[in-house]
């Protein structure tokens, strides 16, 4: 497993909730209608700027609301990291359970400016600002979590104790209505 | 050093003799409960054996009944999961069927001293029973269902003693946006409910502050057990359970006062619930296209009485749609039963099915482009019931009935000088 993360940043706020990666009118959809739809609301086009490899950094409270897997979507559309102020302990749970690296990083969201680049160490669990050289100390993910959040959650984990059946690729989903 | 409540439940049920703020520990989970949404196709995995069907329950609430096909399918493979492992307590369309924390409080199947776990952020609903209840994400649950056990990371407790009583008009949902807008949200905190207030306040009213802890990210919101829980519980489910009350000696991060007697009317302004309350009369006479009551924070049998009183006689205003929604079909016969039903549809108000309904913008009062709703209910995200040009206010039910007859925001000491409480 890669131990540095380095991506370009985008910035999100405050209070950033799951409504917002995961709007409602999706949340009866595939996985991919999920994954188009994230920040519609609040930010329109954002998904077709973002790549593969960036990374969210966020204000405080962030992923509050919905039990939805709005971290999975973020793991769908290439995130490959979330660094907030502070994070929602049931969106953090998806965010391990689901396979998302995310960090709570106090004072984060004031050391970047957006298409910074950041770099983190899963490490030391360090967190820089290529152009300031700030460098930041975020809380450490357990050694067991992080590897659940860098192996693609506790799905395959339940496979390979037959606890749940392989993954089927699904048939496309029916019409909405 | 004594433990606090959740302190305690967590330390029982992990089996260990004290646990103090940032360990991981796990538990054992006594209730795991499945709602529709679970199995829906991006969520649902074939779960191969569980640990122990007595203590699954399966309730359809979100998209029941049904719809559309996406969550008709849904609830065919949920029946299909409930015969396959031979679940008892399954609440499908029917009678008992109902918005599943609601459901949790019509059977008292939240037990004191005891962990239940579900994929809905506002499971801690059941923290009104002094029962360690918090919504998990759908793999979460999958985990408690096939091994029994759930890991929780303990965090720091704020404790809130309530005193006094509730004036006129003022319901507990103002107590909670009061909470939300003072203090902010409760990141990796656990909130805890007593004082010498707690027994002017009915289960329903403090279910409906336990409900709302979701919106404020506390982990948990747990209230203390006292007689008028005892009894509710007993008159309910007759299984044993051991109460989890707080040592005198419990630590606290931080300990807060709420003097019920100096509660207001308030309203929280669209998208946002923490830090964005003002005095209902700061908003007064905003126009509204539509008004709602329900959800598992304010489709109780309280919500009914108070919208029955609150439009007694009088009309919605031409142009406002009022939509009322019961937390469970149970609730919905008893407001029937009480004449509520009645005195709310003659004033001109729809009322649905049992169900999440427009809460979570499934069914049943969706909003559209640039509409303004005022709600009852859990959350005013943008987006959340609708359209995300539409604008959400989010207030108590007296507030909003009120405001569904004057056809704007409107205080409820307009049409109403009693005490609900």
């Amino acid at each position: 497993m890669s131990t540095i993360i380095s991506g370009r940043v985008w910035k999100f706020g405050d209070n950033i909730n799951t409504d917002l990666m995961l709007p409602g009118d999706v949340h009866a959809g595939t996985e991919e209608e999920q994954a188009k739809a994230v920040f519609a609301a609040n930010r329109p086009g954002w998904i077709n700027e973002m790549a593969r490899g960036d990374i969210i950094v966020g204000g405080r409270n962030y992923g509050t609301g919905s039990s939805r897997p709005a971290a999975r979507s973020l793991r769908n559309i290439g995130i490959a990291c979330l660094i907030a102020d502070s994070i929602n302990s049931l969106f953090f749970r998806n965010s391990v359970n689901f396979g998302l690296v995310a960090l709570e990083c106090p004072g984060v969201s004031e050391a970047f400016e957006e298409l910074q680049i950041a770099e983190v160490s899963l490490t030391d669990f360090t967190v820089k600002n290529r152009a300031t050289g700030k460098v930041l100390q975020a809380l450490v993910v357990p050694p067991n979590m992080l590897v659940l959040m860098q192996g693609g959650g506790i799905y395959p984990v339940l496979e390979r104790e037959g606890l749940i059946a392989p993954k089927v690729k699904s048939a496309p989903a029916p019409a909405r209505h | 050093m004594g433990m606090n409540i959740i302190e305690k439940i967590l330390a029982r049920k992990s089996g260990a003799k004290k646990i103090s703020p940032g360990e991981l520990v796990v538990v054992d989970v006594d209730t795991a409960v499945f709602i529709d949404n679970a199995f829906f196709p991006a969520y649902y995995r074939d779960m191969l054996k569980l640990a122990d069907p007595e203590k699954i329950i399966v309730v359809f609430d979100h998209r029941a009944p049904a719809s559309d096909r996406v969550s008709a399918g849904a609830h065919v493979v949920g029946r299909a999961f409930v015969k396959r492992f031979g679940i008892k307590r399954f609440h499908d369309v029917g009678a008992n069927v109902g918005i599943a924390h609601v459901v949790v409080a019509d059977n008292a199947y939240a037990l004191p001293g005891t962990v239940l776990v579900c994929a809905d952020s506002h499971t801690c609903s059941g923290g009104a029973f002094n029962s360690a209840a918090r919504g998990v994400g759908a793999p979460d649950m999958i985990y408690a269902a096939t091994t029994g056990k759930a890991w929780f990371k303990l965090g720091e407790t704020v404790r809130y003693d309530f005193t006094g009583r509730l004036p006129a008009g003022v319901t507990t949902k103002d107590v909670f946006l009061h909470i939300a807008n003072a203090f902010g949200e409760h990141v990796n905190q656990n909130v805890e409910f007593g004082g010498s207030g707690l027994k002017h306040l009915s289960i329903n009213a403090r279910r409906t502050i336990a409900t709302m802890g979701a919106e404020i990210s506390a982990d948990f919101a747990i209230f203390e057990a006292d007689d008028i829980l005892l009894d509710y519980i007993r008159a309910r489910n007759k299984a044993p359970f051991e109460v989890a009350n707080p040592d005198p000696d419990a630590v606290y991060n931080e300990r807060r006062t709420i003097a019920l007697n100096e509660m207001e009317p308030l309203v929280a302004l669209p998208d946002q619930v923490v830090n964005n309350s003002v005095p209902v009369g700061k908003v007064a006479g905003q126009r509204i296209d539509q008004a709602f009551i329900g959800s598992c924070a304010n489709g109780t049998l309280d919500d009914f009485a108070i919208a029955a009183r609150v439009l007694m006689g009088r009309q919605v205003a031409p142009g406002v749609r009022l939509i009322v929604t019961p937390g469970s079909q149970q609730v919905y016969r008893e407001a029937l039963r009480a004449g509520y039903v009645q005195t709310i549809a003659d004033a001109g108000a729809v009322v649905t099915n049992a169900t999440c309904g427009a809460c979570g913008g499934g069914h049943l009062g969706i909003l559209g482009p640039n509409e303004i709703c005022i709600t009852a209910s859990t959350r005013n995200f943008k987006g959340r019931m609708g359209d995300p040009t539409a604008r959400i206010y989010m207030a108590s039910t007296a507030t909003v009935a009120a405001s569904a007859i004057a056809g704007v925001i409107a205080h409820p000491g307009d049409f109403t000088k009693e005490v609900f409480a």
